[in-house]
């Protein structure tokens, strides 16, 4: 078992849903995210006074799968995100010890599926 | 408490007028009538400036939270320019001599026509306050991918010429619809058609937002970020409202007309809403109140035009054709892939038009009207006048402000780059946000 961790464009969400949901991906958990990477950010000004913005905001993608998920999961979130400009974002894979269906109590591969 | 209040102005009043009486000086008492004709639109004015207030709060609910801060700038400046530009020429194209097309005298106020029985300046302050209103209706047609500076040039070419051009048609003593008996008492088509076919040609020009129509061309929600202060805008506008029909007459006379017209302006937005709320309700299983309160706003400026003419049952009915209209113009324009994030064009375009055509159904001779209307007997040449007057006001005002779109769009550009369009304006346009310190999310 895998927990895929993806930080995308928000406005890219979209696309990767629709991408996810092609390579039979159903489940998943989005919140806001803010970071900083290559894109360094942008400056805005509040009554003529310079504010340096380095943390851009980010949507952050949390997806728990079994191994042989975790290749079509991975290609699907870069179909869906990729533009090719710096700022797209990045994924990461971690091991993921247990996990347990609250409802049932089942756990392992069966809980995540 | 209040009682004595109630008890003692009016005899205090009593006792002034008198007095003015007693001198046996006519004049004096002219004067105080005009004192209180001028105190009166003065204060209708200031009502109808607080509708700025209200188009903002509107405009911002209805749009997307990265917007917010441009929308309220667009407001913000567009009654600066409009009130500048409509001091310089705007008012001597509108209320000036020259023709039944254009005025062409009194710029910058200088020498300038008066038509009112009222202070100049307090008229003037008054049409400004209207002059504003036709120009900020466009920037919730246009919302959220408009560019600032375009927006800005916008502006000052509708308040300074195309607006004036369309009240010289209809409210100044030479216009030709004037001389036609065009009935519009408040502006349904000088004010609102006006602004409402502005935004749309402004957004016809400009393309949908990135993301409201699908593939398919479906059309997709883009749900508003605060119906609180949309419904919080409602209200001031219906507020204001009380100041742009009753000002509208301009004196207080015996208080017949002003109370009349104030209750038509209340039965007509109450119609609207619950018609509109009634209409979504059957169309899409849900009382949706973002819908139920354009249908108020779309009863309000149906009766702008009649509001003086018409009896209260004609109000109610006109406002409630108003509501209905607009939940249909809303779903028209998602059908032909027309973007109007805030409903401006059924609401003040498609309604401006409606509550015009409606002085010629139930208008009457006996209130003030050229001729009375087609349930009163008079047939249908009133409203043959009336469906005149909105077809070449809004034909006008189509091709002129096309032309201005496309000729902004050509020079400096009337739409923002995609990457400021999906990051929000208020970061592109102004470098700052508006609601610092919270997370938005911006994924749509």
């Amino acid at each position: 078992m895998k927990l895929i961790i993806a930080y995308i464009q928000p406005e890219k969400l979209n696309d990767v849903k629709q991408e996810l949901y092609r390579a039979e991906v159903f489940k998943m958990s989005v919140t806001n995210a803010l970071g900083c990477g290559q894109q360094k950010g942008y400056t805005e000004s509040y009554r003529g006074v310079p504010i340096e913005v380095n943390l851009l905001k980010k949507v952050r993608l949390e997806i728990a799968v079994n191994e042989d998920f975790v290749q079509p999961t991975v290609d699907a979130i870069i179909a869906g995100a990729r533009t090719g400009q710096i700022g797209d974002g990045k994924i990461f894979i971690v091991e993921l010890a247990a996990c347990v269906r609250i409802r049932t109590g089942e756990s392992g591969s069966v809980a995540i599926g | 408490m209040k009682g004595w209040k109630r008890a003692v102005l009016p005899a205090v009043m009593l006792c002034a007028l008198a007095g003015v009486a007693n001198a046996d000086d006519g004049e004096s008492l002219l004067a105080t009538v005009r004192g209180v004709d001028t105190l009166w639109v003065l204060v209708a004015a200031f009502l109808v400036f607080f509708m700025q207030a209200g188009f903002g709060m509107v405009e911002a609910g209805f749009i997307r939270a990265k917007n917010a801060c441009n929308i309220l700038t667009k407001n913000f400046l567009d009654y600066c320019v409009a009130s500048i530009m409509f001091f310089l020429v705007g008012y001597a194209f509108m209320f000036g001599t020259g023709g039944s097309f254009i005025g062409l005298s009194g710029f910058g106020m200088d020498g300038a026509a008066n038509p009112s029985g009222v202070s100049p300046f307090a008229f003037w302050l008054f049409q400004a306050a209207f002059c504003g209103a036709a120009a900020t209706i466009v920037a919730g047609g246009m919302a959220e991918r408009m560019k600032f500076h375009a927006y800005l040039l916008y502006t000052a070419v509708i308040s300074a010429v195309i607006y004036p051009i369309v009240g010289h048609w209809v409210w100044s003593g030479e216009g030709w619809l004037a001389g036609l008996g065009f009935g519009d008492f408040a502006g349904s088509t000088v004010v609102h058609a006006t602004g409402g076919w502005a935004a749309f040609v402004g957004t016809v020009v400009l393309g949908p937002r990135i993301g409201k129509f699908g593939a398919d061309g479906r059309a997709n929600a883009i749900p508003g970020h605060s119906i609180p202060l949309a419904a919080l805008g409602v209200f001031l506008l219906w507020f204001g409202w009380f100041g742009f029909n009753p000002g509208s007459t301009l004196s207080v006379g015996d208080g017949n007309v002003i109370g009349r017209v104030a209750m038509n302006t209340n039965l007509a937005a109450c119609a609207g809403a619950i018609l509109a709320m009634v209409t979504v309700w059957a169309l899409y299983g849900k009382p949706d109140l973002s819908m139920t309160m354009n249908g108020a706003l779309a009863g309000l400026v149906a009766i702008t035009a009649p509001c003086a003419f018409v009896s209260g049952a004609a109000a109610i009915a006109i406002g409630a054709v108003g509501g209905v209209v607009v939940v249909l113009g809303v779903a028209l324009l998602d059908r032909v892939g027309v973007d109007d994030p805030v409903g401006a064009v059924p609401v003040h375009g498609m309604n401006g038009v409606w509550g015009t055509l409606s002085v010629g159904i139930w208008g009457r001779q006996a209130l003030g009207l050229a001729r009375d209307g087609l349930l009163h007997g008079g047939g249908a040449a009133q409203l043959g006048v009336q469906a005149l007057g909105a077809v070449c006001v809004s034909l006008f005002v189509v091709a002129s402000m096309g032309l201005v779109f496309l000729t902004i769009r050509k020079t400096v550009g009337l739409r923002v780059s995609k990457a400021e369009e999906l990051r929000g304006l208020d970061i592109g346009e102004h470098g700052m946000e508006a609601y610092a310190g919270f997370q938005v999310f911006t994924t749509q």
